[in-house]
């Protein structure tokens, strides 16, 4: 099982309150990529976000800067948003992380996004949508999928590509394209279809309710005449891990807390609820909040159900202090992942 | 329905909803969209013993697979079949309801889950440019059917947790609204037997008491402290 983290970019607050500049936001999130590599993480997703609070809207550029300063990381989007990018601009750009990292460390991630800032900003049409989506990932795994680096695609929402090279190519040949989703059972079962890996983000509720979608994705990839490695699961959470768990809570609460607080206003949602946060910080909860032994327990619990062969924690929002993430990324590395790999190994 | 507030809240143990029925012919209903909400409301109705079609705009076979690992025991049919249920839920992207038939549903008892949120989905010309309720919006689509709005105001996932039984102290209430004074009728009974309190909100329009960004969208309430929101909504404004 691969233990993982993944981030937005979380934007500082200073001591008088006030978020401090997105740059800086950056800067931290490149150092947690190469913190995570040194501690032997063995997955780091990065955006794609388009917010002050949230500012990594650019998992390429990011990527490509972490594939030079890192040595063993598996480096990927969480998640690409396909829909309003030129899939054809995403692929070069992993592929020239791909040579960078000298080969192998690279995936991308595709996906339509939870939330809809992209459409306006880069001038798209929620009407096409689900159009939108069907071709940009239509037309990314066709460049994928070329032997030669010639890519001719025919499709709806882009220019046609006659025939046009697309480089640099990846050292393997391919990079792993996994989809993304949110829980829709259309997603899974596309997925299936494509002979895709998918990666499901399950930010509320109880995780193992995942499970029949899980199923669906496996069942549909069979019934397409998908079988072997590229047929899998891994699952996106929210989480923090401290060397105990009312610290994993007493840090995590204030960063949620600014978050829905945040999100409420755009929303109108009421003040965030803490009993609701306790709840979701407890199993079978949503958020893996807690000492190594109990995320680690709750990990290959969520395994019984779903399979999945990683499992990556969302812990920088709302302003989590820098140190806390660094900590995390330390425990999930040296304290979680033996936990679980050691759990695993009991179930066999 | 809102997906996200109500998500952060904590589970509760699961209680059946009723499983009586005797009162009415209220056997089958039929779903048109098979995503998170769609399937939301299969279950649930699933699990109150209702004959439960699904619909989408695809073939069959292609859903087939969808509704036989997601909603155990709902049967996957094409649009005009899931449109002869007893009744009918419209669970599909707002975006979409106009790829909805019309003619399909006239004469139809239709409960209408979807909300115009749009800094969830995004702005909709239809909607923005629109005073009117979404509701009645779509009710002005779907010109012969008998539209209820409900359902709109419970998140996917404490509707397969927040039902219980009739007469359970604090059960959960949920809203309706519609002009359609029969079709409210069915709906209630539809709303009861999920395991929620039904409350009548009044006609099609006074569902813009429980649209995004009201209390009663963001919250939990009984049906008596639902009837207090209502009617404080209802009240004429001091402006």
């Amino acid at each position: 099982m691969e233990i993982g983290a993944y981030s937005f970019g979380d934007t500082q607050f200073d001591s008088s309150g006030e978020q401090t500049d997105t740059a800086g936001a950056v800067r931290n999130l490149y150092e947690a990529i190469v913190h995570a590599d040194a501690a032997g993480l063995d997955y780091f997703g990065v955006g794609e976000h388009h917010t002050a609070s949230m500012p990594a809207s650019s998992p390429g550029a990011m990527i490509a800067a972490a594939a030079a300063a890192t040595k063993q990381i598996t480096l990927g989007s969480a998640a690409s948003i396909i829909s309003t990018d030129d899939p054809v601009r995403v692929y070069q750009q992993f592929a020239t992380a791909d040579a960078i990292a000298g080969g192998g460390r690279i995936e991308i991630t595709a996906g339509r996004g939870s939330s809809v800032e992209t459409f306006p900003l880069f001038g798209y049409d929620l009407a096409d949508y689900d159009e939108l989506y069907a071709n940009k990932l239509n037309l990314l795994m066709t460049i994928n999928s070329s032997a030669d680096a010639v890519v001719t695609w025919r499709g709806a929402r882009r220019p046609d590509i006659p025939g046009l090279a697309v480089v640099p190519r990846p050292a393997a040949g391919r990079l792993p394209i996994w989809l993304a989703t949110g829980g829709n059972a259309g997603s899974s079962a596309r997925a299936g279809q494509l002979g895709l890996p998918v990666s499901y983000g399950i930010i509320g509720g109880a995780p193992h309710r995942f499970a029949p979608l899980a199923e669906l994705y496996r069942r549909s990839a069979a019934a397409a005449g998908h079988t072997g490695d590229g047929i899998k699961v891994s699952v996106a959470a929210l989480g923090l891990v401290a060397p105990t768990k009312q610290e994993a809570l007493d840090r995590f609460y204030p960063g949620w807390h600014n978050l829905n607080v945040e999100m409420g206003r755009l929303r109108g949602w009421p003040a965030p609820d803490k009993s609701a946060f306790l709840a979701q910080a407890e199993a079978p909860g949503a958020y893996y909040v807690g000492d190594p032994d109990e995320v680690a327990e709750r990990i290959v619990h969520l395994h019984g159900y779903m399979g999945h062969m990683r499992h990556f924690l969302q812990m920088d929002i709302g302003g989590l202090p820098h140190e806390h993430l660094l900590e995390s990324l330390t425990l999930l590395a040296t304290e979680v992942k033996p936990r679980v790999e050691r759990l695993l190994a009991r179930e066999r | 329905m809102n997906s996200s507030a109500s998500e952060l809240r904590g589970a509760s143990p699961r209680r059946e909803a009723s499983p009586r029925r005797e009162a009415s012919d209220l056997r089958t209903i039929g779903i048109l969209g098979a995503g998170r909400v769609g399937t939301a409301v299969a279950r649930q109705a699933l699990k109150a013993g209702f004959e439960v079609r699904i619909a989408t705009a695809k073939p069959v076979e292609e859903i087939a697979m969808i509704v036989e690992i997601v909603t155990a025991g709902a049967v996957a049919v094409d649009a005009p079949d899931a449109a002869a249920a007893d009744l009918v839920v419209v669970a599909v992207p707002l975006h979409k309801y106009r790829t909805l038939d019309p003619e399909l549903l006239a004469g139809r008892t239709v409960i209408d889950v979807m909300n115009y949120w749009s800094p969830i989905d995004g702005e909709i010309a239809d909607f923005e440019d629109d005073p009117r309720t979404s509701s009645e919006v779509v009710q002005d689509f779907l010109r012969g059917a008998a539209l209820v709005k409900t359902l709109n105001h419970i998140g996917y996932h404490d509707l397969e947790e927040d039902g219980r039984a009739p007469g359970t102290p604090d059960r959960r209430a949920l809203a309706l609204a519609g002009d359609h004074p029969e079709a409210k009728e069915l709906v209630a009974e539809f709303i009861d037997q999920l395991g929620y309190d039904p409350v009548d909100a009044g006609p099609l329009a006074a569902g813009r008491a429980f649209q995004p960004g009201t209390e009663i969208f963001n919250g939990s309430h009984t049906a008596a402290q639902l009837r207090a929101l209502l009617s404080t909504a209802s009240q004429p404004s001091h402006a």
